[in-house]
């Protein structure tokens, strides 16, 4: 992406919050204008910190952050026109549905009328229609949800940012909503920055999804090429399932690589991704989906493995095997009726070398 | 207790003829009552219980002074005229005889309020009204109005030190509330040592802060900013009244907005400014609006308290900061006219029935909130 395309540019933040630790170490990020990226990591990876310093509610300690090409770390918050929906909505309980709405356009200082008809159309596009005179207190979780975002896109900002949003609502809702987040920003067309430590959140919404780690970002890509080529080992553990063996790199041929199993476990060949020369220390990473049982797929891996547990999982069957030395190595059989072995069996298993990526220990 | 503001049937069983008989008298047609008043008077007088006479007769000072002593005079001649067994003819002779007062009509007129069960008297006397010989409501005579004006510097005060309270308590709650953990428990314990400390060590520190030669005047005397002989008299007076109840009433108003704005999220204010309010603005609109269940509680607390407040004043207050409890105290162990000390405490309950009203009104006892 290049910069005259960024809608929001991060340039070499750091940030630290004590100025030993750095939360944000070196963050390059740029956004364009409509698009859905989400921050996803684990908790104190630095993503929260992040979406605070583009609120305006924290300050980087180097670098800028540009929104639509200015600089924007002098700015306070209130003169961003940036929308934010809180972890725990932050509705204002004494201010009914209708004010809390009214709030952002009254400090605007538009008129009455415009403002009626703006929240009006705010409510409606959040199914709240008829809910404008209730308190925060009278809704339920899911449409106090709505009404957060409803207030967040009301004074129509340039961006609007998201930070954990769903995490109070159960399971269903929470699925749900991450419809209609995404049908509203398709509808609209808004820019949206959203932070969440849930992986299937992440995958279902965003156009793009950068994988922050320890203050770094580790990996930024569609939801796709994320879970199909992992960067390095922690991607392609925190997006989906993921097997693992380790091994040493025994030979590279351009793109691919052999490696030596611990243990004197056998070799595999695998895609040479964040292994650079012979005799580095590797972490295999294959996809549970990825791994056919009784086949044989010629030029591909073979192994054998022992069944130690079988989940039967209606569409598919999970099998737990003993796979050169790993006891949790995960297989997801198709149920396609055929499949009539027992724990304790032995099954031949194999995987295409462009499965089986290489990546850093 | 409160039944005591409107008792007056004590005298009514000491002098029950005495009361029927002058029930009869027609004050139109003859200038003092009949000989039947006097008769009954005397035969009361003598037979009486001497404990409950000397009750009656306190209550009768408090309706005109100098009964007391008249009756006294009085019983002992009849006392002798009993012992003697020489009844007179005419009784009322008799004691015009004794004491040239009992002609004195203004006396017996006195006597008209006291002839049933019940009666006002002493709401009146809570605030400086009396009766006049037609038994009409009148002001008391200016030397001995002190009520009415004890009653509106108790609510000046309660009022003031409420307002002072708040304006003080506000901010330190803010920061309790908001404070990292170890400067906010610091500081807590610095709000709470005073409220656990001795009511009367904290007053009477603040009589050696504030007096003439004391702390305060001392400092700013070394300090050059006042002359030795221009000290400013803080203590013994209503400044010294209003510092010491404020101090001492902090702690009130503090810990319920405490408790209250603890509660509030922190997102709150962010949110408001993300929205596109200055941060004035949303400390006005988001943040203030949230505190008044913890102000209302505060304010109702403090207020309550100050009211009706007594050592305080009475150590610190001087002759002019004394409050109403000071005189209810007086009134209770000094005079013991327990009548007009149970009308003057109704009269401050139903003050605060009536503010508690008002509040209920305008803000709603729903919304009151200790955390």
């Amino acid at each position: 992406m290049n910069q005259e395309n960024s809608f929001v540019q991060f340039k070499k933040i750091d940030k630290s919050y004590d100025g030993e630790i750095l939360v944000v170490k070196n963050l390059n990020l740029d956004i364009s204008k409509g698009e859905f990226v989400t921050m996803l990591g684990p908790s104190g990876s630095g993503k929260t910190t992040t979406l605070m310093m583009l609120a305006g509610f924290e300050t980087p300690t180097n670098g800028e952050i540009y929104l639509d090409s200015m600089p924007i770390s002098k700015i306070p918050p209130y003169e961003r026109e940036i929308g934010m929906v809180f972890q725990n909505y932050a509705l204002f309980p004494h201010m009914t549905v209708q004010e809390n709405l009214a709030f952002p356009l009254e400090v605007r200082k538009i008129s009455k009328s415009e403002t009626k008809e703006k929240v009006q159309k705010a409510l409606d596009m959040v199914e709240l229609g008829n809910f404008g005179t209730r308190f925060p207190a009278q809704l339920s979780g899911g449409q106090q949800q709505r009404v957060a975002l409803a207030r967040a896109l009301v004074f129509e900002p340039r961006l609007v940012l998201m930070d954990e949003p769903l995490g109070a609502l159960d399971k269903n809702l929470r699925e749900q909503m991450q419809y209609e987040i995404k049908h509203i920003h398709d509808r609209i067309g808004i820019t949206v920055v959203y932070v969440t430590h849930d992986q299937s959140e992440a995958l279902t919404m965003s156009n793009r999804i950068a994988v922050f780690n320890d203050g770094v970002v580790q990996q930024l890509s569609t939801p796709d090429i994320l879970y199909e080529k992992p960067q390095n080992s922690f991607v392609a553990k925190f997006i989906g399932e993921n097997n693992t063996l380790n091994g040493v790199v025994k030979e590279i041929n351009g793109s691919t690589c052999v490696v030596d199993l611990d243990n004197n476990q056998g070799t595999v060949t695998a895609l040479k991704v964040n292994v650079n020369e012979i005799g580095e220390k590797t972490q295999l990473s294959i996809r549970p989906e990825r791994v056919s049982i009784d086949k044989n797929i010629s030029g591909a891996n073979t192994f054998s493995g022992k069944v130690e547990e079988l989940i039967y999982l209606g569409d598919h069957i999970r099998a737990r095997l003993d796979v050169c030395g790993n006891n949790e190595f995960i297989v997801k059989v198709p149920n396609e009726g055929s499949f009539n072995h027992k724990e304790g069996d032995t099954l031949n298993l194999s995987w295409n070398s462009e499965d089986v990526r290489a990546l850093d220990i | 207790m409160l039944l005591r503001s409107v008792d007056d049937s004590q005298i009514n069983t000491v002098f029950p003829n005495t009361f029927e008989e002058y029930k009869k008298w027609d004050k139109e047609k003859d200038e003092l009552p009949p000989e039947e008043v006097y008769k009954a008077l005397f035969q009361e007088l003598a037979y009486g219980e001497k404990v409950q006479v000397g009750r009656a007769l306190t209550r009768m000072n408090y309706s005109k002074s100098g009964w007391k002593s008249l009756i006294k005079k009085t019983s002992r001649a009849i006392k002798k005229v009993v012992k003697k067994d020489e009844f007179p003819d005419s009784y009322k002779e008799f004691f015009i005889e004794t004491n040239e007062k009992w002609a004195d009509p203004t006396y017996w007129y006195a006597m008209g309020q006291m002839v049933n069960n019940q009666t006002s008297i002493y709401y009146w006397n809570a605030i400086d009204r009396t009766f006049d010989q037609e038994l009409n409501v009148v002001q008391q005579e200016e030397d001995r109005r002190v009520y009415v004006q004890t009653w509106l510097k108790t609510l000046k005060v309660s009022i003031y030190v409420t307002l002072f309270c708040l304006i003080l308590g506000f901010p330190v709650a803010h920061l309790l509330a908001n404070l990292p953990l170890r400067y906010s428990n610091l500081l807590m314990i610095f709000v709470l040592l005073p409220f656990w400390t001795s009511l009367l060590v904290r007053t009477t520190a603040w009589i050696v802060m504030l007096q003439q030669k004391g702390v305060i005047n001392g400092v700013l005397v070394w300090l050059g900013i006042l002359s030795d002989d221009g000290r400013i008299a803080m203590v013994y007076n209503e400044t010294g009244t209003l510092i010491a109840m404020t101090q001492i009433l902090l702690p009130f108003m503090i810990l319920p907005l405490y408790s209250v704005m603890r509660v509030i999220p922190k997102s709150h204010m962010r949110a408001a400014q993300n929205l596109g309010a200055k941060p004035v603005m949303a400390f006005w609109r988001v943040y203030l609006p949230q505190t008044i269940p913890g102000m209302s509680a505060g304010g109702l607390l403090v207020f309550v308290l100050a009211i009706g407040y007594f050592i305080t004043p009475e150590l610190v207050g001087g002759k002019d900061g004394k409050l109403i409890g000071s005189w209810i105290a007086y009134h209770l162990k000094t005079t013991l006219n327990w009548g007009l000390t149970a009308a003057l405490g109704a009269i401050l309950l139903g003050f605060m029935l009536i503010f508690y009203w008002l509040y209920n009104k305008i803000v709603g006892i729903d919304n009151i909130k200790l955390g």
